[in-house]
């Protein structure tokens, strides 16, 4: 893996910024050719999306050849609920770019057929040629997406129901009112990620070093379900000092070491640098 | 780019680089209209797979709902209430000019006249939506002529009426008819005046106290039968008084059956309402203030005299008054001109003063279904302002039908 570690939250948002940007570019996207991007909700990736937002508005990116495929949706909320996910992608991502709504794949926790709705996410990205690059978060708990503790680290998109740490984590979107928080939810699974190219993890805040340590200092394990991406070939983790406060100090020595050999990675691209 | 045909072959427009009035703030948000109608963009996206056809660059404006009048009686040489030969070209003239001012729907106002006038007059002026060629008509409003005569103003005191006992015969068959009426401006305090606002309040009219002497409890009497505006707050009516409040007392009435909103009208031409007292209404009541011009004739003339219904008026500046004296006719203050007084003078948000304009006069008028908001599903009846509330350009029904400079 490669542990990103940045000062801040804006700074780990735009390092993740850079990085996708340079990912879709590099790919030279095109009608025949689409880069196909794995995208999260909450709190931790509003920072990263702003900064697309940003370099979309420049002219360093478009989002025309650009297919996305969110992780997951609530069930029962309806679409145009403030707090689904759909609602979040749709104001915080994409009335802000230039990417069409046939590109964009979001999970419909209201489809009458729940498991029947998560197959055929399954056969649409099997069907766009596999995901280029999953971007995730973790949860306190150590979940990604809603795979959570005790979920197959071989999991497929399915029907979860919510962890009492996960619902407490989601009531601040809901006035602070447990009782309003959905139960249940439609998720990609560990294995379904697991599919995909490279994965990019945001981590940041402190809440969340715990968790961290978990994922990548102790084994693999189905009770913290982003371990299994020790098992990836290609995973990058960005974080923020604070998320790194229950590492050993070795590991944590030993990636800011690398950091000037990672920054190469976001980079400004050659072609822009002509252009600027 | 071609319009996604799933649910509507009709182009889309996305107002984009503007602040938008929705849910009493200002947002940096894009505004979306497809076939005269304000669009929900979310549901465009992720139900119709769709997009724009045509993008405004608004160039960083405001943009509020288009303001609604609920109280003109002509303009540009205009007089509504005058039986002409050619009524219908004369609110043609109107509708169009205050398109200018950022007016897109409004009521045309008939002061006290003789029921000929108003027999020869009201078949004319019928409900109309708006477009390139003015503003739209919401329906007429009857100021008069069961007013009080102590409080008569500019009325003329020999049309002046009082009630038969007879309901609204009375009114059919001083008025002629009540189809594409709005609203009726009367005194509470008439006898017999509880069942009329009875009757026009279940036709869906909206009832107005103003021109008259009622004191507190006749006021709140009619607004248990139904009245729900108070005509230009504080002029032609009893001024406040600290153990008989009158009609002004309204604001704060404790007898406001619940669930209703007393609005008032107020001209903020800083002529008919010294600004403190402004405030204090204001201050008292924020959600029931609605601006309106009162304006007459003469409004966008230069100085000189004019006719407003049987009498001739005299403007010095700002000032109209019933000629040879000083009791003032009417306004020519135009609407967007009462805006930026309106905020200049109470100190309220910017948001406050285009609702004032924009969502009161269509929450009295019950229409908020489709004026008075930007909601989804709303006429795209728009103006666009710049940070000073000065008037860029006006829409009707997503249409550009003035803008500045042109």
């Amino acid at each position: 893996m490669k542990l990103i570690i940045l000062n801040d939250y804006d700074q780990a948002s735009e390092w993740a910024a850079k990085y996708i940007r340079n990912k879709i570019l590099q790919f030279k996207p095109g009608p025949d050719k689409y880069f196909t991007l794995g995208l999260p909700t909450g709190g931790t990736p509003l920072g990263c999306y702003m900064k697309l937002i940003e370099y979309y508005k420049n002219g360093e990116l478009s989002f025309q050849y650009v297919k996305t495929f969110n992780m997951d949706e609530y069930v029962g909320l309806p679409r145009n609920h403030p707090e689904s996910y759909h609602s979040f992608m749709w104001n915080n991502l994409f009335k802000h770019i230039d990417i069409r709504a046939e590109n964009t794949h979001i999970l419909d926790g209201n489809a009458a057929d729940l498991q029947a709705e998560c197959d055929a996410f399954e056969e649409e990205i099997k069907a766009a040629g596999g995901i280029e690059l999953f971007v995730g978060g973790i949860g306190p708990d150590g979940h990604i997406a809603f795979n959570e503790p005790g979920s197959s680290l071989v999991s497929r998109t399915r029907l979860k129901t919510l962890a009492k740490d996960t619902i407490m984590a989601n009531a601040r979107f809901f006035d602070g009112d447990l009782s309003k928080v959905p139960t249940m939810a439609l998720t990609v699974g560990v294995g379904t990620v697991m599919d995909a190219k490279e994965v990019m993890i945001i981590i940041t805040g402190a809440h969340k070093a715990f968790a961290l340590y978990k994922a990548i200092e102790e084994g693999v394990n189905h009770m913290w379900t982003v371990s299994a991406f020790q098992q990836h070939p290609q995973t990058i983790f960005v974080c923020d000092e604070d998320a790194t406060l229950e590492l050993r100090v070795k590991t944590v020595k030993y990636f800011k070491g690398m950091m000037h050999v990672h920054n190469r990675l976001v980079e400004l691209l050659p072609s822009e640098n002509k252009k600027n | 780019m071609p319009s996604n045909k799933s649910v509507s072959d009709a182009p889309i427009t996305q107002f984009t680089n503007c602040r938008i009035l929705r849910d009493h703030t200002l947002n940096r948000e894009d505004l979306w209209v497809r076939e005269g109608k304000i669009l929900d963009p979310e549901k465009l996206f992720f139900d119709e797979h769709g997009f724009a056809d045509e993008r405004v660059d608004c160039e960083g404006s405001i943009i509020a709902p288009g303001f609604i009048d609920v109280q003109i009686n002509g303009g540009f040489g205009v007089d509504f209430s005058k039986p002409s030969d050619d009524i219908s070209a004369g609110l043609s003239l109107v509708s169009k000019r205050i398109l200018e001012h950022g007016v897109t729907s409004f009521c045309p106002t008939l002061v006290t006249s003789p029921p000929a006038v108003y027999h020869k007059v009201l078949p004319q002026i019928q409900v109309q939506d708006g477009g390139p060629h003015g503003a739209g008509v919401l329906g007429l409003h009857l100021e008069g002529p069961f007013i009080s005569v102590e409080k008569r103003g500019a009325h003329p005191e020999k049309y002046l009426q009082t009630f038969q006992s007879r309901g609204i015969e009375d009114l059919i068959e001083t008025y002629g008819s009540l189809n594409h009426v709005s609203m009726v401006t009367l005194a509470p305090e008439l006898a017999d005046s509880q069942s009329v606002v009875r009757e026009l309040c279940q036709r869906g009219i909206t009832v107005s106290l103003g021109h008259s002497v009622a004191n507190l409890s006749q006021a709140e009497d009619a607004v248990q039968h139904g009245a729900s505006f108070i005509t230009h707050l504080f002029n032609a009516m009893l001024p406040f008084h600290h153990r008989d409040p009158g009609i002004v007392g309204l604001l704060t009435s404790d007898q406001v059956p619940a669930g209703r909103t007393v609005f008032y009208g107020m001209i903020a031409d800083g002529i008919h309402t010294n600004p403190a007292a402004l405030r204090i209404a204001h201050r008292a009541h924020p959600s029931g203030l609605v601006l309106v011009t009162d304006a007459i004739t003469a409004m966008g003339l230069p100085p000189g005299r004019h006719s407003l219904g049987q009498q001739v008026i005299e403007i010095q500046g700002l000032h109209a008054y019933v000629a040879g004296t000083k009791t003032l006719s009417g306004s020519i203050a135009t609407m967007d001109m009462c805006v930026r007084h309106f905020k200049q003078a109470s100190g309220c948000s910017t948001e406050e003063a285009l609702e004032a304009a924009s969502l009161h006069p269509a929450q009295l008028l019950n229409i908020t279904n489709k004026k008075g908001t930007l909601d989804h599903g709303s006429d795209a009846d728009l103006v666009l302002l710049d940070d000073d509330l000065n008037l860029r350009s006006t829409y009707i029904f997503g249409e550009e039908v003035w803008r500045k400079g042109v």
